[in-house]
């Protein structure tokens, strides 16, 4: 990681991204939604009225956007889940399955357990949810923090395996008896986050998204724990060396990460699927947690409007593009992917960035000099963007 | 005499800093040409433009007299370029054969011809005295060894000029004197050598010219029979330096200290520390001296609570620091600058304030309750930035865009103010300019003098010589011998540190 | 009938072979790209993406096996933006590989609604056979060409990777950049060598699957192949051979779960799918032989880097 984009991502009590690190994703999405453009053209359909149409069923009214909020709430969730990973060094690419046993804890804690008032029985499911993902999350957590095994290949594999244990589950044994469809029973009254507006989908579990987004943010920078897992991310050693347990942090951090991920299916059974259905597949929002994520830079507040950006586009893809448009919606996913690759490939931007920068400082006259070394010899990244290519 | 090379105005420029600028140098067809700078003055940046790795942003370069552009390792390589690097570039798992024949490779019908490699790697090895086992795995050889492989990679490649960058940090005095023997070989046969080197004494030793070189520029070019360490010295720094601190007698006290028959294994699970034994009291710095990967580096984890050890005692005023974690250790009183301050003494993208408060980050002012006091964070960090003259451009700076000196003294102000009865310093001044390796110098001796116990693990002889009051040396992870400070010659010690003749005074006085 | 009954042996070997030739072939592609320092979990994407392109291909030109060589060099093409985006801009490779995954969902499906203007599966198209004058043709025809080419790319993997100088370079790329870079060796070359091969084998592993074994292509149909092949790379330790075995094993235990009723095997057939994850998970952590990957895999290299 370069110095910029360090200086960019980690300053300290003000973390918020300056607008520099806005820039990138913003021309990432751009770039994306061109490439989109070019994939409208190619099916010989109208680029405009296609993007029109996806603004037209994403914001374009009130209760609109009201279901786009809804779409974002369980993006909001993976994102953070995996934000919140990375920020201690981690890859938690195992959202989609952390999400498959979130969900089901949660809407077997939503039928299961009856008689209980629903200020008892809703925190109750969000926490089935959040602790089968977070147990789910240990055992990579764990093998990462004993044995040094990397998580991202133990949280692929988890992946499929909570798929066919999830499955076996429901088939063999959870199963509602007096419904055709491959689901569980459906949850309690109770349970159910309650619907804030009639005649929409938009509940409780906004604001709830909201509000852990927030508590993200706190614990990432105002406290100790926080404090503790940012520095076993950025180094492990010092951390080490300064009294905090690297070990305790990972598997620390994937917990509450993988609860994350399990609590975006907890929410999603408690307010709008209201039983756990079997699809015997992934739902995305895993691997879209990743891109919303990056996004997002890792922050609560980028996941946010990373969160948006993805879940508007889902719902456009389908109710915009399809159905008004005739694009493919599988388009879509053609953008996602592309604004993933733009993200990660900023150096693409870098070629860019500097020269608008240039631009601006040039009408404002010349700005401060970049280095800061008082003595210093050159420490590091010296031909990052210099001419030792080749 | 012919001159092999020459390197004419050569000027490199790294954002921010000048890193070379009108440098000129030359090498002599069979002589060794010793490099000789402090950390960061541009040495090895100067000999990375001459091996392909950096291109110069001006000047010359002559290959026996005609100008040539080296744009990558491959022309190097081809005009009889070598360069041993001060990190080996070997590839752990692979043998010695493959490793000194990667990327030329003799092959037999389109496969690898190992039976060849192996042959040529025999015969280069009686040829020069460089003794390689050329099927052993580089993994499982010593340092030693390996230096021999570097060395080998370059004559296999036909090199008739090899760079040495910094060549004697890593070996024992013995390996050293070899290491010599192999150069003056190498010389004698017609090849030259450029041995980059901030040691003053090993360039009178070794070089037949030395080329002074100063934050980038060329001080001076001169024969070492002409030379003498003081202007070696002085030309290197670009002031008159005092290599002896300023220091009052010692005034000691009890035992802080004590370390009993202490074992403990290295990352690879071999015994690294074998019944070692020391005692630090008040009011002494305790120098340990020693060739690196004797047991030092264990020793300092296992006292910080950041290895375990396998037997023996490590008593702090009384109380055993053994099975303790590093926090528990915190706060009976350690101090530690460790000798990675890059890696471990430092979160380098956290921000100054944060970092001065590592590893008292959970404890008041600094937290209550489990949240961060952002107001009392910042207000500890100005205080320490104004006492130990960190050049910061504030708080809230990231670590990492500090010089090596500022980081260090990050560092050293953290530790020295949580008023530690005992302070490890490791490595304290590795890599930093002479400015700061004297200040650092000062903040040991005042910690010394305030009644603290002090314990110094340094490869420098000289630091260990001019700071210490009680010397030990260990080797093969035992201290094999103890002197007062005053007493100890550097000859005597570089015995003790290759395992020569044991004087533990301990039964005598003890 | 008795689980020792020979038609029943022999049908599940032939049905381990057939489940286990697409996962050699993606996973002989891993382990180039993971021998050259770049981590690949793009297989799974690139698979899906060569069993398009092979049944697009061989569709519009009748031919099996030009189909097969589109789908390579479709692989090839994929394999070539994670490497830009992963080698060139130094990007994250898991992130990478993860848009590759994206991509290759949401890239087949509208190529099949574009290119076959419906939903969910193409046509059937013939599948690759070798000439029938050729021996053992009844089994060939059985397990398909394609374990022959698997069988062989084994071999030729192997000869490669650890008896030629390509080979130890892409090694040490894959170890140690710095250290290869120094002897003149161009770590991006070999790193984007190594993802381009994994591209062109991946691209055959998915082609092996639709124009192999199935005939047509279905809207997400490698269904996790990619990454059970990824786990064969780790199991089999990153050689050749050892994925091999690993992609037998991984197929016997797929051929169990298709033929459990018939054997009458009592274990659920979600715990025999679950099967290769577990034993990949237990390899990384030591309990069925230690595992460890190459030490530069998944780290970009940056030349002027101290």
């Amino acid at each position: 990681m370069s110095d910029r984009k360090a200086k960019r991502l980690f300053t300290g009590s003000i973390p918020l991204p300056t607008f520099e690190g806005f820039l990138v994703p913003i021309l990432a999405v751009v770039a994306a939604l061109l490439v989109g453009v070019l994939f409208i053209l190619w099916v010989g359909k109208d680029p405009i009225l296609a993007y029109k149409a996806l603004w037209r069923v994403t914001f374009g009214s009130t209760r609109n956007t009201l279901e786009t909020l809804v779409d974002t709430v369980p993006l909001i969730f993976t994102g953070l889940s995996v934000a919140l990973a990375f920020r201690c060094g981690l890859f938690n690419i195992g959202g989609e399955g952390q999400y498959l046993v979130g969900s089901l804890a949660a809407a077997v804690a939503g039928y299961a357990l009856p008689g209980l008032p629903a200020v008892v029985h809703i925190p109750l499911v969000l926490l089935a949810g959040f602790a089968a993902g977070g147990l789910w999350a240990a055992l990579p957590g764990w093998l990462k923090a004993r044995f040094g095994i990397h998580e991202v290949i133990n949280t692929i594999m988890m992946n499929y395996i909570s798929l066919y244990f999830v499955h076996w589950l429901v088939i063999a044994h959870l199963k509602d008896p007096t419904n055709l469809s491959q689901r569980t029973p459906k949850i309690l009254e109770s349970a159910v986050l309650p619907n804030l507006l009639q005649n929409t989908r938009f509940h409780l579990g906004f604001f709830v998204a909201l509000l852990v987004a927030l508590g993200v943010y706190f614990l990432l920078w105002r406290t100790i724990a926080g404090y503790e897992i940012r520095a076993v991310g950025l180094a492990p050693a010092a951390a080490e060396y300064g009294g905090i347990s690297v070990a305790r942090n990972i598997i620390l951090a994937m917990v509450l990460s993988g609860g994350l991920a399990g609590l975006a299916g907890a929410v999603q059974v408690a307010g709008i699927s209201l039983a756990y259905y079997d699809g015997a597949g992934f739902v995305g929002y895993g691997f879209n947690g990743i891109a919303v994520a990056l996004l997002g830079r890792n922050h609560p507040a980028g996941v946010l409007v990373g969160a948006l950006l993805f879940g508007a586009l889902g719902r456009g893809g389908v109710r915009g593009m399809q159905a008004i448009a005739d694009v493919p919606k599988s388009m879509i996913g053609v953008v996602q992917a592309a604004i993933i690759f733009f993200i990660a490939a900023e150096g693409l931007f870098r070629v860019l960035v500097p020269r608008l920068r240039q631009r601006r400082q040039a009408s404002r006259g010349p700005g401060p000099a970049g280095g800061t070394g008082g003595e210093g010899a050159p420490h590091s990244g010296t031909a990052t963007e210099g001419g030792a290519g080749r | 005499m012919a001159k092999v090379l020459e390197m004419v105005g050569i000027t490199k420029v790294f954002p921010g800093v000048i890193a070379n600028e009108d440098v000129h140098f030359d090498v002599e067809q069979g002589e060794i040409h010793a490099l000789l700078g402090e950390n960061g003055a541009g040495k090895t940046t100067l000999m990375n433009v001459l091996y392909g790795l950096y291109a110069p942003d001006g000047g010359e370069l002559r290959w026996q007299g005609k100008p040539v552009h080296i744009g990558n390792p491959n022309v190097a390589i081809r005009l009889g370029i070598g360069m041993v690097h001060q990190h080996f570039m070997l590839v752990p798992p692979m043998t010695v054969a493959e490793n000194i024949v990667l990327g030329a490779e003799p092959s037999k019908g389109g496969l690898l011809d190992m039976a060849a490699a192996k042959k040529r790697v025999r015969e280069l090895s009686e040829q020069f005295g460089l003794k390689v086992d050329p099927e052993a795995k580089i993994q499982n050889i010593s340092v030693g060894m390996q230096q021999r492989v570097e060395i080998l990679k370059a004559l296999y490649r036909g090199a008739g000029l090899l760079i040495l960058d910094e060549p004697t940090a890593v070996l024992t005095p013995q390996e050293v004197t070899e290491l010599i023997a192999i150069m003056r070989r190498l010389v004698e046969e017609g090849r030259s050598v450029i041995f980059i080197t901030h040691k003053l004494k090993e360039v009178l030793r070794i070089a037949d010219r030395v080329t002074v070189i100063r934050r980038g520029r060329v001080i001076d070019t001169l024969y070492t029979k002409d030379a003498t360490e003081d202007g070696l010295a002085e030309k290197m720094v670009g002031r008159k330096v005092s290599l002896r601190v300023e220091k009052d007698e010692a005034r000691v006290g009890d035992v802080i200290l004590r370390v009993r028959d202490l074992t403990a294994a290295n990352n690879r699970h071999l015994p690294a520390l074998r019944g070692c034994s020391l005692e630090v009291r008040r009011g002494e710095i305790y120098g340990l001296a020693g060739v690196d990967g004797n047991g030092q580096s264990e020793l300092i984890e296992v006292l910080t609570g950041l290895r375990p050890a396998t037997g023996g005692e490590a008593m702090m005023n009384g109380k055993s620091l053994l099975g303790l974690n590093p926090r528990a250790i915190f706060a009976r009183g350690v101090g530690h600058i460790p000798e990675d301050r890059q890696r471990r003494g430092l979160v380098l993208n956290f921000t100054v304030g944060e970092n001065l408060i590592l590893g008292s980050h959970h404890r008041q002012p600094f937290s209550v309750r489990g949240l961060l006091q952002g107001g009392a964070i910042d207000r500890r960090a100005e205080d320490m930035i104004q006492r130990y003259d960190i050049r910061t451009p504030g708080t809230k700076t990231l670590a990492r865009s500090l010089s090596g000196g500022n980081q260090q003294k990050v560092i050293a102000a953290r530790e020295m103010e949580r008023d530690p009865d005992l302070l490890i310093a490791a490595q304290p001044t590795r890599g930093l300019d002479v400015g700061a390796i004297e200040f650092l110098h000062r903040r040991l001796v005042e910690a010394r003098d305030r009644g603290k116990a002090v314990l110094l693990i340094s490869l420098e002889l000289d630091e260990i010589l001019s700071l210490s009051d009680r010397i030990g040396v260990i080797y093969e992870g035992r201290v094999v011998a103890e002197v007062p400070g005053h007493e100890a010659t550097e000859e005597q010690l570089g015995l003790w540190m290759s395992g020569g003749s044991t004087g533990r005074r301990g039964e005598a006085q003890g | 009938m008795s689980i020792f009954s020979l038609t029943v042996i022999a049908s599940l070997l032939i049905s381990s072979i057939r489940s286990a030739t697409p996962l050699v072939l993606a996973a002989l592609g891993g382990i180039f790209s993971e021998r050259s320092g770049v981590v690949n979990i793009a297989l799974e994407g690139i698979m899906l993406i060569g069993a398009f392109t092979a049944v697009m291909i061989s569709y519009s030109s009748g031919s099996a096996w030009l189909g097969v060589l589109a789908a390579m060099a479709a692989g090839v093409a994929i394999a070539w933006l994670h490497g830009v985006v992963s080698i060139k801009y130094r990007a994250d490779q898991v992130v990478s590989g993860t848009a590759i995954n994206i991509l290759a969902v949401g890239l087949t499906e509208f190529l099949l609604a574009k290119f076959f203007g419906q939903a969910g599966q193409t046509p059937n198209v013939t599948p690759a056979t070798l000439p029938t004058w050729l021996p053992l043709h009844g089994f060939t025809q059985q397990v398909t060409a394609f374990a022959w080419i698997a069988a062989v790319l084994v071999v030729l993997t192997h000869v490669v990777l650890f008896h030629t100088p390509l080979g130890l370079r892409i090694r040490a790329v894959g170890e140690h950049p710095r250290a290869a870079d120094t002897v003149g060796i161009n770590v991006f070359h070999m790193r984007y060598l190594g993802v381009l091969l994994s591209g062109a084998l991946a691209g055959l592993g998915g082609a092996a699957l639709s124009v192999g074994l199935l005939n047509s292509f279905t809207d997400n149909m490698t269904a996790g192949r990619g990454f059970i092949a990824l786990a064969a790379v780790i199991f089999g330790k990153w050689s050749p051979f050892g994925a091999l075995a690993a992609s037998l094993l991984f197929g016997f235990a797929d051929a169990l779960q298709t033929q459990a009723q018939i054997i009458g095997l009592k274990v659920p057939s979600e715990f025999l799918l679950m099967s290769p994850y577990i034993l990949t998970m237990l390899a990384l952590a030591g309990v069925v032989g230690r595992s460890t990957p190459p030490a530069a895999s998944g780290t970009p290299y940056e030349k002027g880097e101290r």
